[in-house]
């Protein structure tokens, strides 16, 4: 008998010992994707005292923003920014020898911007005690994820996830990709070569910051784009200013131009353009940078094991506290939707941080900034006066050009122009849009005015300081109720 | 010129509010004040704010002090006004030339009905969102203050169209006067106490918040539901070696191997064979619900009362990874940051006494749930086994469900399914 019961308690151990081996480690909160929606959002939660997992394919938080995005295409323009300033120095009387350019050095100074701020963020996770984990994770059901750290695959359970996986560069089909001489963002990056001619497809922010950044370098730059204007999202007159810029800095900008056919041909590509009224074209170029829209990373990630599904872009649908179909779930970031923006993936960040520790909190910015990096920059925030026109809003638009700054005239820069939209009827500040050198900088006043409901009158009864280009904020002001000093307008 | 005087109440300023203590009384009689001038900060449960004046005027009278306990509807503050009594706010008038539109919500999302939005319908590259009318006029600040206290901002107005976080509260506390909370009293009049110092010393000591809100749902559950406590023994022996043996393995992930964590488990296979012990009652609509999820509530006292946090979808995780939330659900409580969502939701709940001592005892159901497992201190006991008596380890498990749902033979039916899924662990591979 005795045998018999230890014979059972056996076999009880063996059974036991298989409900509890699936799971490896498991956490509160598990960030998926360190990007910035993912670091911020599980740094957060670690300071609101939770148990934090933080997973992404590099050893440090970063990710496309980071790594491959807007810190090494800024520090990129920022190099194209000098040699135009050098160039341009010229009229002023002082005369620089023609710049030289090492490429090898160019590529890993930007390489130790990336490097330095990756790995203060690895410390920084660190010192909160966040798990990172080196790998790539998929959902195994709403409660379990599978991390593959290089073949080594672990389970981890959760309580909560945020998926922050971000997004990749939309490819177009049947190109040939394996001639190696056609670019995405990423690669575009890395500077490897400065082609004599370089093709940019798509008139995006991307394409013309990275165009920009080769044009400096010597580049004879093209782009391509399919709708009859370059950047669609933003107002047609600061894109006019832009564009006058970038045609004496690029070869050519084609507007409702298709590629119809790119062939490798002795080393070139050679590339077929369908213009407006099916006139055909071909242009042999050295290489192709393809910048034509990202997709979200919601792939391959498991969702069809749990209860999310995405929408017809892609995307992951979430609530106002970002929270997805599995209300434990949160997606934050380029997967959760447009604008597929940085600041707005933290924002995000932070906001499913704060519900997941059981505060009150919503997603609910009144006006998210955009801003493009070109030279001259554009930037807005709030309505444009394009939507205000499409939704048929009652606005009033005040417009200060910038050849009536004095600030923008020191810096030999009037091609500029700064525009208040404007509800007529109760003068509060709905949009702000900006082209000019710093616009990136000055939007920020525009989106704390929206955010405080302030009107046309507090922006002009607020002193700017004097000679900045900020003035052109509290000048638009002006504008706007007929008298500024220095924008005469006929009553 | 009319003469007025007001008295000044203590608004109500949130749900669930009714009282609050007095931090510090910000004015001193013959003071000029104006509208919005905070009059007094108040600390209630939640949080403490600062109570405005909807009137210009002079104080006239200080009824309380610093420390002071005060019950909303008090009068705290007598006011001399000068001019006509004017609120703040204009009680209905919304059609303000400056006022928002109305369509714009910026509540906390009924998370559980609320379908996710979908991404706007036409992206580009930069797009930006919500600009498609003219916004709330509140700073951030103060739409997060709304949000929090359950305001929704689109509804609050002001004179100059421009939303304070006085406004946001003078808004609340119209709402609230208007609409009195709902009594949670049973019905039944308390019979009101006598004069205990008549015969000895006594003290005092105001009633926790969590102490009125236990209080008061004991109170609901026990006057509400026929109960029947039905006992039983189960031999935990065997499985006490099994739990000793795994111990170190939940320790190194994080957890403690408790019975309570195992029992749990057991539970939710209980509750898979027997659903109507997965259910509820809603008298108002003559209707059974069956629940087809498996969330287990855990009783863990903690010293300003008893708390009840839930693990989820406990069918569906294992032992280990049970005994690592259980710890940590536990600790959250203790240390008073579980969030409020996790003490929520629960279909069955699991009261363990066993670590202080004791055996049977009769728990109260837990509505909206229909039954509760009450655990005893597992006692070393002589077992008639086989000709012999055996030393035996004996843990005692009441079990009180709903009357009006089970009925005695189904009660004892699920106790006996638990004790025999303990005595045999086998049986939940098998069965469970
Ligand atoms: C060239 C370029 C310039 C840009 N410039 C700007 C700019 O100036 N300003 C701006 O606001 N935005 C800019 N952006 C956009 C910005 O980079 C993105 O909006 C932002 O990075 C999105 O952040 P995210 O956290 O959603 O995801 P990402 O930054 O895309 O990060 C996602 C991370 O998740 C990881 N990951 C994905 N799947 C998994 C998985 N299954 N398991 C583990 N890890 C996973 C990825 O490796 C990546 O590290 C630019 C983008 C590009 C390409």
């Amino acid at each position: 008998m005795r045998e018999a019961r230890s014979w059972i308690l056996d076999t009880r151990c063996l059974i036991l010992k298989g409900m509890m081996n699936s799971t490896n480690r498991s956490t509160h909160v598990v960030v998926i994707g360190a990007g910035p929606g993912g670091y911020p959002a599980a740094f957060h939660a670690a300071d609101l005292g939770l148990n934090v997992m933080l997973i992404d394919e590099e050893v440090h938080p970063g990710g496309v923003c980071l790594y491959r995005g807007c810190i090494p295409s800024k520090a990129l323009l920022h190099v194209a920014r000098v040699m135009n300033d050098n160039d341009e120095a010229e009229q002023m009387g002082v005369t620089f020898a023609k710049p030289k350019v090492d490429i090898d050095k160019m590529r890993s100074w930007k390489n130790s911007v990336i490097q330095r701020m990756t790995q203060g963020l690895g410390q920084l996770s660190k010192i909160r005690n966040v798990q990172s984990i080196q790998g790539r994770a998929r959902f195994a059901d709403a409660h379990h994820l599978i991390v593959d750290q290089g073949g080594k695959e672990e389970k981890i359970s959760f309580e909560y996830a945020i998926i922050a996986t971000g997004s990749h560069p939309t490819q177009i089909p049947n190109l040939p990709y394996d001639s190696g001489l056609i670019l995405d963002s990423a690669s575009a990056l890395e500077i490897e070569t400065i082609p004599e001619k370089l093709l940019v497809i798509g008139g995006g922010y991307i394409g013309l910051e990275l165009g920009s950044v080769y044009a400096a370098l010597g580049s004879n730059v093209s782009v391509v784009e399919m709708l009859p204007r370059l950047l669609p999202g933003a107002d047609k007159d600061l894109v006019t200013i832009l564009a006058k810029r970038l045609k004496n800095k690029f070869e050519q900008i084609m507007l409702e131009t298709r590629v119809a056919e790119i062939k490798k041909e002795k080393g070139q590509l050679n590339v077929k353009f369908e213009g407006k009224n099916g006139a055909e074209s071909e242009i042999t170029f050295d290489k192709v940078l393809v910048s034509v829209g990202r997709k979200p990373n919601a792939e391959k990630l498991g969702l069809e094991n749990t209860n999310i599904k995405t929408d017809s872009k892609g995307f992951i649908p979430v609530d106002l506290q970002r929270r997805t179909h599995e209300p434990h779930i949160f997606a934050i970031g380029d997967v959760a939707g447009e604008p597929m923006l940085a600041h707005k993936a933290t924002h995000e960040g932070i906001v499913a941080a704060e519900a997941i520790s059981g505060e009150k909190t919503v997603f609910e910015p009144q006006a998210i900034p955009a801003v493009v990096f070109t030279d001259p920059e554009i930037a807005w925030v709030g309505i444009t006066e394009a939507e205000a026109k499409e939704q048929e809003l009652d606005v009033k638009i005040a417009k200060f050009p910038w050849a009536a700054s004095g600030r923008a005239t020191t810096l030999e820069r009037n091609d500029g122009l700064t525009k208040l939209i404007v509800d007529r009827k109760t003068e509060r500040i709905l949009g702000v849009a900006i082209t000019g050198v710093s616009a990136g900088d000055m939007i920020a006043e525009g989106a704390l005015a929206i955010e405080m409901g302030a009107n046309v009158t507090d922006l002009k009864l607020t002193i700017h300081p004097h000679p900045t280009l900020s003035e052109t904020i509290m000048e638009t002001a002006e504008v706007f109720f007929g008298s500024s000093p220095h924008f005469y307008q006929k009553k | 010129m009319k003469d007025n005087s007001i008295e000044f109440k203590i608004p109500e300023l949130g749900e669930n509010i009714t009282e609050g203590d007095v931090v510090k009384v910000l004015v001193s009689v013959g003071e000029p004040i104006h509208v919005d001038q905070a009059l007094l900060e108040l600390e209630t449960g939640k949080a403490a704010v600062e109570i405005p004046s909807e009137i210009n005027g002079t104080i006239k009278e200080v009824l309380i002090k610093d420390g002071d306990k005060v019950k909303v509807g008090q009068i705290v503050i007598k006011l001399e006004t000068h001019q006509k009594e004017e609120p703040a706010v204009p009680p209905t008038d919304t059609q303000e030339k400056d006022s928002p539109p109305k369509n714009r919500t910026s509540d906390t999302p009924k998370i559980k009905e609320a379908l996710p939005t979908p991404p706007s319908p036409n992206p580009s590259a930069t797009d930006t969102t919500s600009r498609s009318h003219v916004p709330v006029r509140a700073a951030p600040s103060v739409r997060k203050f709304a949000r929090e206290i359950g305001v929704n901002i689109s509804e609050v107005t002001s004179s100059d169209g421009r939303i304070t976080v006085n406004n946001v509260k003078a808004y609340a506390k119209q709402r609230l006067t208007q609409e009195p909370l709902a009594s949670t009293n049973t019905g039944i009049p308390s019979p009101s106490i006598p004069d205990f110092s008549k015969w000895g010393k006594v003290g005092k000591e105001s009633i926790s918040t969590i102490r009125k809100i236990t209080a008061r749902h004991m109170a609901m559950c026990w006057s509400t539901i026929p109960h029947v406590t039905q006992h039983d023994k189960a031999d935990i022996t065997d499985l006490e070696k099994i739990r000793k043996h795994f111990k170190q393995k939940a320790e190194d992930a994080g957890g403690k191997l408790t019975p309570t964590a195992i029992l749990t488990k057991i539970v939710a296979a209980a509750l898979k064979a027997f659903p109507t012990f997965n259910a509820s009652i809603d008298v108002q609509k003559n209707e059974v619900i069956y629940k087809k999820y498996c969330h287990i509530g855990v009783a863990v006292d903690i010293p300003k009362g008893l708390l009840v946090p839930v693990i989820r979808d406990v069918d569906k995780k294992n032992i280990i990874e049970l005994s690592v939330e259980l710890s940590r659900l536990a600790e959250e409580t203790r240390k008073n940051t579980i969030s409020p969502d996790k003490l929520q939701g629960g279909c069955f709940t699991i009261s363990n006494i066993g670590g202080i001592g004791g055996t049977h005892f009769t728990p109260i159901v837990n509505f909206p749930e229909v039954a509760i497992l009450g655990v005893g201190q597992a006692t070393h006991e002589p077992v008639y086994i086989d000709g012999n008596f055996e030393p035996r380890l004996i843990m005692p498990l009441s079990l009180s469900y709903d009357h009006r749902l089970i009925d005695g033979a189904n009660g004892a039916r699920f106790l006996r399914w638990i004790v025999k899924a303990i005595n045999e662990p086998l049986l939940l591979a098998l069965e469970g």
